[in-house]
Formats: C-alpha cells, structure tokens, sequence
C-alpha cells in the first residue's frame, strides 16, 4: 500500500513540474518544455499541413492516409522513412533549429518543409 | 494534343477513325499496326487481326503487378497476374518472351520480389524481362530491387539486348530525382544508352522499355521524366522506335515522328485519367465488382520479320 502512495504521490509530483514547466515555457520561451508532437498526414498525394514551424525538441509524427506507399525524406539524407503502407507512421524529433525541406522519394512532386525555430 | 497533331500529319488517319480507336479502348482489345512508327488501327481482336508469320517475332508487355498490394482495389493482385499468364499460355503463337514495364513489387519489400519472381517464373517462355519502377526502389534505389532481377549480372537497372533483328532497350527511369521534380535517367544511363545505340544499325527496329512514361502525360502527378528529351533525341535517327511504358495503368500514346510511345495496363488496378472530375491525385481506383477484369491486361506484340513493323494487342483479363 506505502508503495501505491508513493507511486501516485510521484505521479502528482511529475504532473505538477509538467504544468509549471509548460507554463514557464508560454512565458518565458524555455527550451525546457517538454516537447508536444506535432502531427503530419500523408493525403491524397501530398503533406498536411505542406509546411510547419516548431520549437527545437518537437517531435514530428507522420502518417500515410493513402492507399499508395510514400516517404518522408530529407533533401539532404539526414532523415528518412522506410517505405510508408498505409497508416505507417514516421517520427522524427528536430533538436536543432534550421529549415528541413524534405519529400517522398516515391512521389518527388511530393515536397514539404519543418521550419524549427525558437518562439 | 500533339499525338493528334502527329497523326494528323504523318499517317493517313483521320479524325474518326482516331476516335473509332477510342471508343474501342472500353470494350475489346485493339489492333495496332506501327509501320515506321505511325501506328494505324485495324480493328477489334478476333476481327481484322494481322495474320502471323511464321518468323515473325511476338512477345507480351505485362505491367505493374503490384505485388504485395491488398487493398479494395484489387485484394487479390496474384489470381490478376495468374488470370494473365493464363492468357498468354492461352495465345496461339507462343511469345518469344515477355517483358514487364515495373512496379512489380508494391512496397519494395524482399518477400515481395520473391513472390513475384516464383510467379513470373510460371510463364511458360524462356524469359521475363524486367525494369524497376517507382514501387520497386523505395528503400534503397535499385539494390534490392537487383537482388531478384539482376539480368545480365551487371548489377545495373538497365540493360540490352537483341532477338531477331530487333534491339531491346530497358531502362530505369524511377531515380535520379530531385525534390519538386520528375525522375529521370541520369546521365550515367543516357551515356550508357548513347554508347549501346552507336553499334545498332539505323535501319534496325528498336523497341525500349521504361516504367515511366518517356512523355510528359501529366507532370502534376508526375507522370514524365525529366530528362525524356535527351533519350528521344538519341531515338530518332532510327527508322522505327517502339516505346512501351508503363506506371499509369491504363493505354495511352503519342507519336513524334518515327518514335511511337505506348503505356500499357496494370495487372493491380486501374489509375484515375488526368483531369477526371472530382480526382486530384493519381490512387487506386475502386470499380464495381466484376468490372475490375476489365481495366487490366496484357499486350501482345509482333514484329513482322524484315519489315520493322509492329503489331500490338491490348487484351483485357475479361472481355
């Protein structure tokens, strides 16, 4: 039983930095928020949305909705997806600032861009 | 459009019986004559279909088989494949050969080359030849690709050959790509094409085989190669050309001069036609059931020996 207490009283602890945290964060810019992910879908042959801005240390999660494989990869190789079937997800966390342009290697028309910057 | 234009100008076709052509390609198969690369229509399969001789060489065009695909376009893409090499095995003059325009596989997955290349391996002919297409290089170019369809053992994507005075072209026209473009050949392929083309007699019919339509059909979707004009270029000073293509699953084709560019049916599932109402991407199409037999097919081919002139059949898997 002390080790549920401890269990949940650690939990409320955790949650409460995590409100703090992220307040601090609106406020204040921190780069110590915790990072939210950021979602991308793949859609009937293209990125949605086909560009997004975010903090450094957010963390980008992509989904194929379409019935055709496709990928995301970096223009410059510092990423890539396996091939994507459909509902496959990609994820990538961007740490530094700096503009990602990258596209579907299957579908090179395909093209989108992360632009990570400090808020 | 400038395959009209073409027509207009260098055969004796007319305007109807381009437009009789088309009402054909819904229902039943269509003959094709290409003499000096300007194909004239001759009528339905079964109707005015060219007589064979006995030396003529005829081989079969498949594409797109998609193995791996299972979706409400096509669940079982391998009974489509098995409906095919039926009717092949089904043809009176049995092909030399037949030769498959890419995306074998779906997802480039090694299981799924595999499967594909036992169920090729079904074709009662002596050979299979293969290109990549878009489908078959997603993870790693060409590589694993080559792994299963490495033809000559060169461990390159493109190759030649020749059969009865007829020198076959395949390409790889799915890589090379930069963002926001077309793929393309590369230079090292079209150097490659340049040197194989220089110790080919002009008058020598040359049929090629590229995934991607060597013809802008729709850049939005990306159905052109960026660098088409370079390899027609070293085309042309041949008397006849045969360009088969494949990747938009349904028969198109254009004329330029004696160069005759022709895509060919999927074995998966249909794709949208460019400008379709209500369709703004190229994704599988979902017919109604019993239709599907329909939008897929084959393509028989015939070169009539020492003329140059080619024959084509577009065969549905139904009829």
């Amino acid at each position: 039983m002390v080790s549920t207490i401890d269990s949940a009283g650690r939990r409320l602890g955790v949650a409460a930095m995590f409100v703090v945290l992220a307040a601090a964060g609106a406020y204040r810019h921190a780069a110590a928020a915790p990072p939210a992910a950021v979602r991308v879908e793949i859609t009937k042959f293209a990125f949605a949305p086909k560009e997004i801005t975010v903090p450094p240390g957010t963390h980008v999660i992509w989904t194929n909705r379409d019935e055709t494989p496709h990928t995301v990869s970096s223009n410059d190789k510092s990423f890539a997806s396996k091939g994507m079937d459909t509902d496959d997800t990609f994820e990538q966390t961007f740490a530094q600032e700096g503009d990602y342009p990258y596209l579907c290697t299957v579908h090179p028309f395909m093209t989108g861009v992360v632009h990570v910057r400090k808020q | 459009m400038d395959s009209q234009e073409s027509n207009r100008s260098r055969s004796a076709m007319t305007r109807r019986q381009a437009l009789a052509c088309l009402a054909q390609w819904s229902g039943a198969a269509v003959v094709w004559t290409v003499s000096g690369g300007v194909p004239r229509a001759l009528g339905a399969t079964g109707s005015n279909t060219p007589p064979a001789g006995t030396s003529d060489l005829t081989f079969v065009q498949i594409s797109d088989t998609h193995i791996g695909f299972r979706k409400d376009a096509n669940p079982d893409v391998v009974a489509s494949l098995r409906s095919a090499i039926a009717d092949i095995h089904a043809l009176p003059q049995p092909p030399a050969f037949v030769v498959h325009t890419g995306d074998v596989s779906h997802l480039s997955k090694p299981e799924e080359f595999g499967r594909a290349r036992e169920l090729l391996g079904e074709i009662r002919v002596d050979r299979v030849h293969t290109i990549p297409g878009e489908h078959d290089t997603i993870d790693d170019g060409a590589t694993g690709y080559l792994r299963y369809f490495d033809h000559d053992g060169k461990g390159k994507s493109w190759y030649s050959f020749d059969q009865s005075d007829v020198h076959f072209v395949g390409l790889n026209n799915v890589l090379n790509f930069k963002a926001g473009t077309l793929a393309a050949l590369g230079d090292e392929q079209l150097d490659w094409l340049k040197n194989d083309l220089a110790g080919v007699p002009r008058s020598r019919p040359v049929v090629v085989l590229a995934h991607i339509p060597l013809w802008t059909v729709w850049e939005p979707w990306g159905w052109g190669t960026a660098d088409s004009a370079q390899a027609l270029a070293l085309l042309r000073p041949f008397g006849s050309v045969t360009v088969l293509n494949g990747h938009i699953h349904q028969v198109l084709q254009k004329v330029e001069g004696n160069v005759a560019l022709h895509t060919a049916m999927s074995l998966a599932y249909p794709l949208p036609t460019p400008g379709q109402a209500g369709i703004g991407e190229p994704g599988p199409v979902t017919v109604p059931a019993g239709e599907l037999g329909k939008v897929l097919g084959t393509r028989q081919l015939r070169v009539a020996h020492g003329t140059g002139q080619l024959a084509m059949v577009d065969s549905p898997l139904v009829r």
